[in-house]
């Protein structure tokens, strides 16, 4: 199969049509619900999604909330409002600061770090980052990042306990975000829209009953530089189009290319492409100028990815089938 | 400290927190994270396990698939890690 940066090419139109399609047909047949609500993030994803959602069951069909916390960025109410009133949607902010100060989020962030960088504040910032795979066949071992209020910045390899309790602590905010949607899907009688591309539901870039949670996903078959094609067709304002991938999760400003993905999302559509497709590595190599050694590696990140987060997808899982195709 | 009382040493604690089973054999030449045996939780405390057992620290540049494919590349590289040390 020949391989070239152009298979990632989709007719836009086309695309769309058939999105807004299915869209129609789940949420109104399928689902039996009269309108979708989601979470605006003001990055391309959930802007993108909104779109689609207004094409397919009207402006007035469509609520979205914008759900800002103390460690989002300014910049992201604002674009999640750019996008609202550009398509006309009637949407509410709910800030959740007060919420995950409830649920010991914080609190429980700031202890988990402590566990290895003691001297960590209140007033500090902090991130999580992935050392890049690119220049090493490195492990995937987390690392914690922090600023003091002085700006001075250090970074640590986290350890087992430290790990995990940040990222519970952490993922609150995805959980409680995903109960206001389905708050509002119940008191409208719609269905909740989940807005992960294809990088991140095959790699398991979300949170489970969190952001992973919803009725219908209507990118999750596109690659990310599809999205960003659509996002052009539908007319989304620039300002979305030109924003670069953020996770906005913690209070340091971080890419999704150091949070999870070790390359940039162009690089990484590639590779998820030649992988699914069984191009061999040194096909792709050539055409995105790495080494035919680096792709290996990104083959191998991407199976180790897909292994450690199958527990994500699963259904509850039961002693017995339960033959009732209705249920 | 030889390697082989090492790579006991190890197989014995992938056994028991990620087999969940002390009497099963582990191949010492199996890919620890292609047989599924590990993913990148079990990364962060094997390496956890290691520095606190053996009281050392790991380079980040050493934290390599190479070092840590298999109990026998784990062992190896331990060993000679040890042995610099002392």
């Amino acid at each position: 199969m020949n391989f070239s940066r152009d298979v990632l090419k989709i007719n836009a139109q086309e695309e769309i049509s058939k999105i807004t399609n299915a869209i129609k047909t789940q949420v109104i047949s399928e689902l039996h619900r009269k309108g979708a609500v989601l979470g605006l993030s003001g990055g391309i994803d959930s802007s993108v999604c909104a779109a689609l959602c207004v094409q397919a069951l009207g402006s007035e069909n469509v609520f979205a909330i914008l759900m800002p916390e103390k460690d989002s960025s300014q910049e992201s109410i604002e674009l999640g409002k750019l996008v609202a009133n550009s398509l006309n949607i009637k949407y509410e902010i709910f800030d959740i600061t007060n919420l995950l100060e409830a649920s010991g989020c914080y609190k429980n962030q700031i202890e988990a770090i402590r566990e290895i960088i003691p001297e960590y504040g209140e007033n500090w910032k902090c991130k999580v980052v992935l050392p890049s795979i690119l220049d090493k066949d490195r492990l995937n071992i987390f690392q914690l990042t922090v600023q003091s209020p002085e700006g001075k910045t250090q970074t640590k390899r986290f350890t087992a306990t430290s790990y995990l309790k940040l990222i519970a602590a952490t993922n609150w905010k995805q959980r409680v975000r995903k109960c206001i949607e389905y708050y509002h899907a119940d008191r409208l009688y719609y269905a909740v829209c989940g807005t992960p591309n294809r990088l991140e539901y095959d790699q398991g870039f979300f949170v489970k009953n969190g952001d992973g949670s919803a009725d219908f996903k209507p990118i999750a078959h596109l690659y990310k530089s599809q999205v960003y094609m659509l996002a052009k067709a539908l007319g989304l304002p620039e300002e979305i189009i030109n924003r670069p991938p953020t996770t906005d999760t913690f209070s340091l400003s971080q890419t999704q290319e150091e949070f999870f993905f070790s390359v940039s999302y162009e690089i990484m559509d590639l590779c998820l492409y030649a992988y699914n497709h069984n191009i061999e590595p040194k096909q792709v190599a050539h055409e995105i100028n790495l080494t035919e050694e680096q792709l290996k590696r990104i083959y191998k990140d991407i199976e180790s990815k897909r292994k450690a987060t199958r527990y994500l997808h699963m259904r509850p899982l039961l002693v017995e089938e339960i033959l009732n195709q209705n249920l | 400290m030889n390697k082989e009382e090492i790579a006991i040493t190890i197989a014995n604690y992938i056994k028991k927190n990620f087999l969940f089973d002390e009497k099963k054999d582990i191949d010492h030449n199996i890919s620890l994270y292609q047989s599924g045996i590990i993913d990148s939780m079990g990364t962060i405390e094997l390496v956890s396990f290691l520095e606190n057992t053996y009281k050392i620290r790991f380079d980040d540049d050493e934290l390599i698939a190479e070092n840590f494919d298999s109990l026998n590349a784990i062992s190896n590289f331990l060993y000679n890690k040890l042995q610099k040390i002392t």
